[in-house]
C-alpha cells in the first residue's frame, strides 16, 4: 500500500478507464476523488456503481460534467441528466437488478466466472443470456463484472490500508475493493495501525493499493 | 382516513412481531406509522441497514445514515449494518419475511409491473425485482385506480418486475389475494362495494358469498 496525494490518486487513472465507485445514493461515495476526476477532465470513462445519484453529488457530478461514457448501474431514477443523456444516446445505460449486480461484482472480486440468478426471469434483463436449469429451477447465468479501478470511501483506515466502513456508507465499497485491477481508498479518518481491531477490520490492507493522504 | 392511510394501516395488520420486514418509497414507506400497539419488526433498508427508525429529531442527520432513498433515518437499538452482497442475501435468500413495495399494475395472476413505462419512465429497477423475486410474502401497495382506469387487470401493459405472482394487494377499495394463479376478493375497504370493486377492476375476480370490510 502506498499513500498518495489526491492529485496523484486521479493522475494514474487514465481517459476510457472502467472505475467501479462505492455509494449508494452518493453516501459512501468518496466525494474528493469524484471532484478531482472533474477538475482533472478524466474523459471516456466507464462506471459500474448501484446509481448515477442526484445531480451536483457524487458521480452526479461526473454524469453533468459529461465524463462518462457508460455506466452499468441499478438505478437512474434520481438524476434527471443521466435519463436525458441516456435518451440523447450519449450515455450508454446498462441496467442491472441491484441484487444481481452488487453479485456479478462480487464474482469478479472472488474469482468467480459469474453466478446463477432467479431474478430478472420473464423480463427484459433475460434478454441474450444463458438460462441454467438446477434442480428443477431456472436461473440467468450473470457473468462477472471487473474495473481497472475501485475507488472506495472508508470511514477508518490504518497506516497499512486496513479498512472499516460506517453505517449505511459500507454498501457497495467492501465488494468493489475486491474486484478492481488497482483500489484507490479515501478515508474519513487516517489513524494508527492497531486502532482497527482485528476484527474489526472490513477490507484487509493487502487488497488496498493507494490511499489518499489527507490535505 | 385519507385512501393512503387507509392502504397502509390495513397492510401494517399483516406484520408480526419479529418479522424482518422492506418497505420500499411512496405508499410502502407510511406502514411504519401504523404498527398496531406492542408489534416490533426489523425494517430493512437496502443500502445496507436492519433496525431503521424514524426520521431523525433536527439537528440530528449523519450523513452516512440513511434510508435507501437517500434520507436521513435513525437506527433502532439493536440495529445492524452491512453490505449490499449481504443485504440482497437477505432479500433473495428467504430471510426477508415481507416486501411492501408500490406497483403501476397487477395481473390476475398477480404478477406486478411497477419498474418502468417504455419510452416514458426508465429509471432502472434497483432492487425491485429481487425484492419480488426473493422476499418470502410479497404485498403490494398501491391505489385501486390510476386517473380512473382500472390498475388491476387481465394482463399488465407494461413489463412485469418478476414472474413470481405477488401474495396481496391492498388497495384502498379492496384487498386482493393471489393463490392458485387467481385474484380473490378477501376485504373491501372501508364502506366500499363488492360492486364497486369489480367496477374499477378489469382483472377476473373470484368472489366469495361473505366479503368482509377492511377492520381499521
Amino acid at each position: 500500500m502506498q499513500t498518495v496525494s489526491l492529485e496523484q490518486s486521479v493522475a494514474m487513472i487514465p481517459d476510457g478507464a472502467s472505475l467501479m465507485i462505492g455509494g449508494f445514493m452518493a453516501v459512501g461515495t468518496p466525494e474528493r476523488i469524484v471532484d478531482e476526476i472533474v477538475r482533472q477532465n478524466k474523459r471516456d470513462l466507464t462506471v459500474i456503481a448501484n446509481d448515477t445519484a442526484v445531480p451536483g453529488r457524487g458521480i452526479g457530478k461526473l454524469v453533468a460534467a459529461k465524463l462518462v461514457r457508460k455506466v452499468t448501474v441499478s438505478h437512474i431514477g434520481l438524476n434527471p441528466e443521466a435519463q436525458r443523456q441516456m435518451m440523447a444516446g450519449v450515455l450508454e445505460v446498462e441496467l442491472v437488478p441491484q441484487g444481481t449486480l452488487i453479485e456479478r461484482i462480487r464474482a469478479g472480486g472472488y474469482g468467480l466466472g459469474g453466478i446463477l440468478t432467479q431474478t430478472g426471469i420473464g423480463t427484459p434483463v433475460e434478454n441474450g443470456k444463458q438460462k441454467i436449469e438446477v434442480n428443477g429451477k431456472a436461473y440467468l447465468l450473470e457473468v462477472a463484472l471487473h474495473a481497472d479501478f475501485a475507488l472506495v470511501r472508508a470511514f477508518l483506515a490504518d497506516y497499512l490500508g486496513n479498512l472499516s466502513y460506517a453505517l449505511t456508507a459500507r454498501n457497495f465499497n467492501p465488494v468493489i475493493a475486491m474486484a478492481a485491477n488497482t483500489v484507490i481508498v479515501d478515508a474519513d479518518n487516517i489513524v494508527p495501525v492497531g486502532v482497527l481491531a482485528p476484527d474489526h477490520v472490513v477490507t484487509p490492507a493487502p487488497v488496498v493499493d493507494y490511499l489518499v493522504a489527507n490535505a | 382516513m385519507g385512501p393512503q392511510a387507509v392502504i397502509a394501516r390495513r397492510i401494517a395488520q399483516e406484520l408480526k412481531s419479529g418479522m424482518l420486514v422492506n418497505l420500499g418509497i411512496g405508499i410502502p414507506t407510511l406502514v411504519a406509522n401504523h404498527l398496531p400497539e406492542g408489534v416490533q419488526v426489523f425494517f430493512q433498508s437496502e443500502n445496507g441497514l436492519i433496525g431503521t427508525g424514524a426520521p431523525p429529531q433536527e439537528g440530528m442527520a449523519h450523513p452516512m445514515l440513511t434510508d435507501a432513498g437517500g434520507n436521513p433515518v435513525t437506527a433502532l437499538p439493536g440495529a445492524s449494518t452491512f453490505d449490499s452482497a449481504m443485504s440482497f442475501g437477505l432479500i433473495r435468500g428467504g430471510h426477508l419475511d415481507v416486501t411492501v413495495l408500490g406497483g403501476l399494475q397487477v395481473d390476475q395472476q398477480g404478477r406486478l409491473a411497477n419498474w418502468m413505462i417504455p419510452g416514458k419512465m426508465v429509471p432502472g429497477m434497483g432492487g425491485a425485482m429481487d425484492l419480488v423475486t426473493g422476499a418470502k410474502r410479497v404485498i403490494v401497495a398501491m391505489q385501486h385506480t390510476a386517473k380512473g382506469a382500472p390498475k388491476i387487470m387481465k394482463k399488465c401493459s407494461l413489463p412485469v418486475t418478476s414472474l413470481r405472482a405477488v401474495d396481496l394487494v391492498v388497495t384502498e377499495l379492496a384487498v386482493i389475494a393471489f393463490t392458485d394463479g387467481r385474484a380473490t376478493l378477501l376485504e373491501t375497504g372501508p364502506g366500499v362495494s363488492v360492486a364497486q370493486v369489480v367496477a374499477a377492476t378489469a382483472a377476473e375476480l373470484s368472489i366469495p358469498s361473505q366479503v368482509p370490510e377492511m377492520a381499521l
